[in-house]
């Protein structure tokens, strides 16, 4: 059973967010870099299969030179072979990316693709299912339960206030929620083997592709912008439970309508 | 001149309250952009739907009446949508950004070769394109993005539109017929996972808990204050990875980005990645010991004290209120 995981790289959740000078980007500089918290859901589902199934596990991304870091990581944690599209992600919308991974996708053998319910930052949702569309599989997103069975697949989805138990054929790509499952830590063994893997790096030209196709075709970022400074609410003493609970029912009522 | 499409969704034979939103603002867009709004509703009873659609302003309903659409599946639902977008031939397509609506569009885009602006929470006509505004970085910064290719799709972020009765009369139905695929993906069952409780995606009131409960029973301060209010019940991070709840309720970034009306936030700190996921929250309470919490500096009324006093007490004079 051969996985490929898509990962990307993210600026880290705990990142203050600061905007680029060209007004329309996110300024990089001393961000730290981390692989996107739902690739590592999506690694750790690959890496059980292998262990229950035999396999490999490729982790592939489309990123400039620090992605081939998330590569490493992920090679710590157990995937076994990785793959590195090098190339500036400025321009390149959801399609644009998936077009990129599908056209690598050709180049490799599998079973089942993974990748994270979303990157985080971008918030986007959306390179999973383009993907599948691209390649012609079934989708099984926003997964928070998988059952891999011979050529075939069942998982539990998750919709508003319901759960959807699907199921699909092999190959299928699986996009994985939080609660998949529990990520390992990569071990120390894990990190000196993960080194003397070598990462296979191509470019967007090695793939047969046009730049043209990938970027600045469909839509543009035109404008990056901080969240209005909100101004200071009112605080107040809560010391008396009951003339609290008083005050925050008149602005409920008054202020926010909300009765 | 650009017509708006709206791919609607129905719930209990009504559309669901996103679709109701996706209409209203795909008005204003129709308007601007000197088009009409069109309605597709997928479902065998989608033709039952003009006069709701009509309501909020929509003048053709293009109906794929096929009972095999009733589930949400994603083949058989592109294959509809994009047939419906092939009769309806607009510059604009909408969707609500539900469980279905931010599965089906990027399929949907794929197959048309066009981008989308996901979780949207602004849209504009200008200068005969769309844009569209959408929070990154779980709402610490705001993209607006210019739609270059036709048609364009977005999907809109529950609330953040209101949903406004136009006052039309029924939508002019126009069957769509369209060639169902041998799916390779179905949907073998649907569980409900909140037992009818509303989930914090939709709704215009979350009361959340965080850390300050100590414990998962404690939970209980917090749905019975839900319950009174009728709304939904949140957690911050650290009390889905304790176990105490399900990360369905979870609020902030690797949870839910929300904007209600009413956000109450109890025992919650305030983590960047909480704030992230609920500042834009049109009325927020804070109810916390620690009179220093970040989540004071966003709360619009903040109550440092005991919640486990304040909260059954405020429990109570809601339903006061409500009774009265």
């Amino acid at each position: 059973m051969n996985s490929i995981v898509c990962i990307s790289q993210v600026p880290d959740t705990e990142a203050r967010i600061r905007i680029g000078s060209d007004g329309k980007s996110i300024d990089e500089a001393g961000v730290k870099f981390i692989v996107s918290p739902y690739d590592e859901y999506a690694l750790e589902e690959a890496i059980k299969l292998k262990e229950a199934k035999g396999g490999d596990v490729t982790v592939l991304t489309f990123g400039p030179d620090r992605a081939a870091q998330a590569l490493r990581e992920s090679l710590a944690r157990g995937a076994t072979k990785a793959v590195h599209i090098k190339g500036d992600l400025a321009g390149v919308d959801s399609l644009g990316i998936a077009r990129v991974l599908a056209a690598a996708i050709g180049q490799l053998e599998y079973d089942i693709l993974f990748l994270g319910k979303l990157g985080v930052g971008t918030d986007n949702a959306l390179v999973g299912p383009m993907l599948a569309e691209l390649l012609d599989l079934p989708q099984l997103n926003v997964v928070t339960h998988l059952e891999v069975g011979e050529g075939k697949v069942t998982a539990h989805r998750e919709v508003e206030g319901a759960e959807e138990i699907i199921e699909a054929s092999l190959p299928a790509v699986v996009t994985a929620q939080k609660g998949l499952n529990e990520p390992r830590y990569a071990s120390l063994k894990g990190i000196m083997a993960a080194k003397k893997v070598p990462i296979d790096t191509k470019s967007i030209a090695d793939l047969g592709l046009d730049e043209g196709e990938i970027r600045g075709q469909r839509m543009t970022v035109v404008k990056m912008e901080l969240p209005p400074e909100k101004a200071a609410g009112k605080k107040i003493d809560g010391g008396d439970p009951a003339a609290a609970a008083k005050q925050i029912l008149d602005y409920i009522r008054d202020e926010a309508k909300a009765l | 001149m650009a017509n708006v499409l709206v791919i609607c969704e129905i719930k209990d034979g009504k559309l669901k309250k996103a679709s109701r939103e996706a209409l209203s603002i795909g008005r204003k867009i129709a308007e601007a952009a000197g088009g009409e709004l069109q309605a597709a509703v997928l479902g065998a009873s989608a033709s039952s739907l003009a006069e709701e659609a009509g309501k909020f302003g929509a003048k053709t309903l293009f109906a794929a009446g096929d009972a095999s659409l009733d589930q949400y599946e994603t083949e058989s639902w592109t294959a509809a949508a994009k047939a419906a977008v092939e009769a309806a031939s607009p510059g604009v397509v909408l969707l609500g950004a539900t469980a279905a609506g931010r599965d089906l569009a990027p399929r949907l885009a794929a197959r048309l070769g066009v981008g989308v602006a996901s979780d949207v929470d602004r849209l504009e006509w200008d200068g005969g394109k769309l844009k569209a505004r959408r929070p990154v970085y779980s709402g610490k910064a705001f993209a607006t993005v210019q739609m270059e290719a036709e048609p364009a799709i977005a999907t809109l972020r529950p609330n953040a539109f209101p949903a406004e009765e136009a006052g039309g009369g029924a939508a002019a139905v126009k069957e769509v017929s369209f060639q169902a695929p041998a799916s390779k993906a179905k949907v073998a069952e649907v569980k409900s996972t909140t037992g009818g409780e509303l989930t914090i995606a939709e709704a215009d009131i979350i009361v959340s808990g965080g850390r300050g409960l100590k414990e998962a029973d404690n939970y209980k301060v917090i749905r019975e204050l839900a319950q009174a209010l009728g709304g939904a019940v949140g957690a911050s991070r650290a009390t889905v990875d304790a176990g105490w709840i399900d990360h369905q309720h979870q609020v902030g970034q690797t949870g839910r980005v929300v904007s209600p009306n009413l956000y109450i936030a109890a025992g919650i700190s305030g983590a960047i990645q909480h704030l992230a996921g609920m500042s834009s929250s049109k009325h927020i309470v804070a109810i916390n010991k620690d009179a220093e919490a970040p989540i004071f500096r966003i709360a619009d009324l903040g109550v440092v004290g005991d919640l486990f006093t304040i909260l059954p007490a405020l429990t109570e004079e809601v339903k006061k209120a409500k009774g009265a």
